[in-house]
């Protein structure tokens, strides 16, 4: 534990204008354990940019980094994101 | 299984101040309208954006306090003592100001009336803010659902909303307080920090599978989950929202 | 542009000499903490400090080898690419030009590695003739876990970034291979003289 994680609630803004989703219901999978647990329920750390672990194994499930006119996320610990499909 | 998507690109809008009520000496609520606000869901949040006249920018989140009411949100704002932004919030903003918020942002700690109880709400300070949007929602819809909130607060007078709590304790919602910095003469509740065994006394039992929601800074949070678990809570019922210094 | 907020401005800080602080960035009192994992909290009896990769023969320091190491104290202003700089912060440490003598290596690039997994790639060029070191001491006391006790890298020229946290070791390498935020976004170099920030500035 580290006090100045957060979790990924702290990110929902972030990520919903990336996506133009609300993310932090989204489940995703770890690529290294595993584990499937909500967006919202991971761990967020700031540091140069941002880092999303999983709440298990510690692994970093993807990085954010972004400047005024560009943003960065890089996926490369998540298996998988499911996102429930309202089709029209 | 993944909730409904809610779908929609975020923009900033406009806020502006409607009214500053101060809650206690170092928090104040902050009302603000919103021109076109589509409503929210309780526990969710916002995001603000301050300007200074150089371009300078800060940014930082704020969990709705209010229940949702057509184009008003309110905002409780703790003011740090060499923070950059709550201050500002806190003590320069007047009814008139328009400020930048982005939202409302957040479906993971959310609560609404269909979902049910029972509940167990456990706040930590700045921490009741989003839990108490919930427990306005709930009043507001009538629902009598089995409520327990645990709140946590240095002493008496650092009890954010005090006087709203004590008038809606009841109708299936119950209020217990711990103080755990200094307590009123003849204070008969608890007098520490959250730990298991207050847990096991104020909240539901396990086998009731109750919605849990944990709100505010990181320490706090890490041990009443722990603590939940510990109790025999299935730690996908447990939600939590941290709330943290903005570091660098 | 967007609306500016009555009344509300940038906290005061302290006045830097401009020509010390780099393009885009403020100078601070304060020593904010920032960090891409949980602090891990290596028993210094389980430290140690390792070169290796495009070496003749790896070599090791347990933590009473290192600290009896020729050391230096340094004074320096660092850069956070995070546009903070703090000036005059002081340290003690090893000399990278000390370690490195204790290897054989034709490497012309070497990667700083850390307990927790974080990394960051450096070119010689950037490391040696008096450029860098491995701090164990900041202001004076021991380096605290939270700044990246017990020791991490001090690169001051470049943003502070560069300066790994935790860190337990330095492989060489005959090429250039980013290291975590290199990887993610940020700039291969790191020179906030030229604002080398993130990749393709």
């Amino acid at each position: 534990m580290d006090k100045l994680m957060l979790d990924g609630n702290a990110v929902a803004g972030l990520l919903q204008e990336v996506f133009a989703a609300e993310m932090t219901s989204a489940i995703g999978s770890c690529a290294t354990c595993g584990a499937t647990e909500p967006v919202g329920a991971i761990h967020v750390y700031r540091g140069a940019g941002i880092v999303l672990r999983c709440p298990h194994c510690d692994n970093t499930l993807a990085a954010i980094v972004r400047d005024e006119r560009r943003v960065w996320i890089t996926f490369q610990g998540i298996r998988a994101l499911e996102l429930a499909w309202e089709r029209a | 299984m993944a909730r409904a998507a809610i779908s929609g690109r975020l923009t900033w809008q406009l806020a502006e101040v409607v009214d500053v009520l101060t809650e206690t000496p170092r928090v104040k609520t902050i009302a603000f309208d919103v021109a076109d606000w589509a409503g929210h869901r309780a526990g969710q949040h916002v995001d603000v954006r301050l300007t200074a006249d150089d371009g300078y920018q800060a940014e930082r989140s704020y969990s709705i306090a209010s229940a949702p009411n057509g184009t008003r949100l309110d905002l409780t704002v703790v003011r740090i003592a060499d923070g950059e932004v709550s201050p500002y919030l806190a003590d320069e903003l007047k009814p008139g100001d328009r400020i930048e918020l982005r939202g409302p942002v957040g479906g993971y700690f959310v609560w609404e009336p269909p979902q049910g109880g029972p509940l167990l709400l456990v706040a930590g300070g700045s921490g009741i803010a989003p839990l108490m949007a919930m427990i306005r929602l709930r009043a507001a819809a009538g629902s009598a659902v089995d409520t327990r909130l645990l709140f946590s607060s240095h002493g008496w007078d650092d009890i954010i909303y005090r006087d709203e709590l004590e008038r809606l304790n009841g109708n299936g919602l119950t209020v217990v307080h711990t103080l755990t910095s200094s307590q009123p003469p003849g204070w008969t509740g608890y007098a520490r920090l959250v730990d298991a065994e207050m847990l096991a006394e104020v909240g539901p039992s396990p086998a009731e599978r109750p919605r849990v929601y944990v709100c505010g800074p990181t320490p706090f949070v890490e041990a009443v989950a722990e603590a939940l678990v510990h109790l025999g809570h299935a730690p996908q019922g447990i939600r939590t929202e941290r709330f943290g210094p903005t570091g660098g | 542009m967007p609306p500016i907020s009555r009344g509300f401005h940038r906290r005061r800080q302290p006045d830097g000499d401009p020509s010390r602080v780099p393009p885009g960035q403020y100078v601070t009192g304060d020593f904010p903490v920032l960090s891409a994992g949980p602090t891990p909290h290596t028993p210094l009896e389980e430290w140690s400090f390792t070169i290796r990769g495009a070496v003749e023969a790896p070599v090791s320091w347990s933590w009473e080898e290192f600290v009896a190491l020729p050391s230096e104290t340094v004074t320096t202003d660092i850069h956070c690419v995070t546009k903070w700089s703090k000036l005059d912060t002081s340290w003690k440490g090893v000399s990278v030009d000390t370690l490195l003598e204790a290897v054989e290596s034709k490497a012309e690039y070497l990667t700083a590695w850390s307990d927790g997994g974080y990394s960051a790639n450096l070119a010689l060029d950037d490391v040696t003739d008096g450029r860098a070191w491995v701090a164990y001491e900041f202001g004076g006391l021991p380096l605290e876990p939270e700044h990246g006790g017990p020791a991490r890298m001090l690169i001051p020229h470049l943003y502070f970034w560069k300066s790994a946290k935790w860190v337990r070791g330095l492989a060489l390498t005959l090429d250039d291979e980013p290291g975590f935020w290199e990887t993610y976004g940020y700039h291969n170099h790191g020179d906030p003289w030229l604002e080398q920030r993130y990749q393709g500035d």
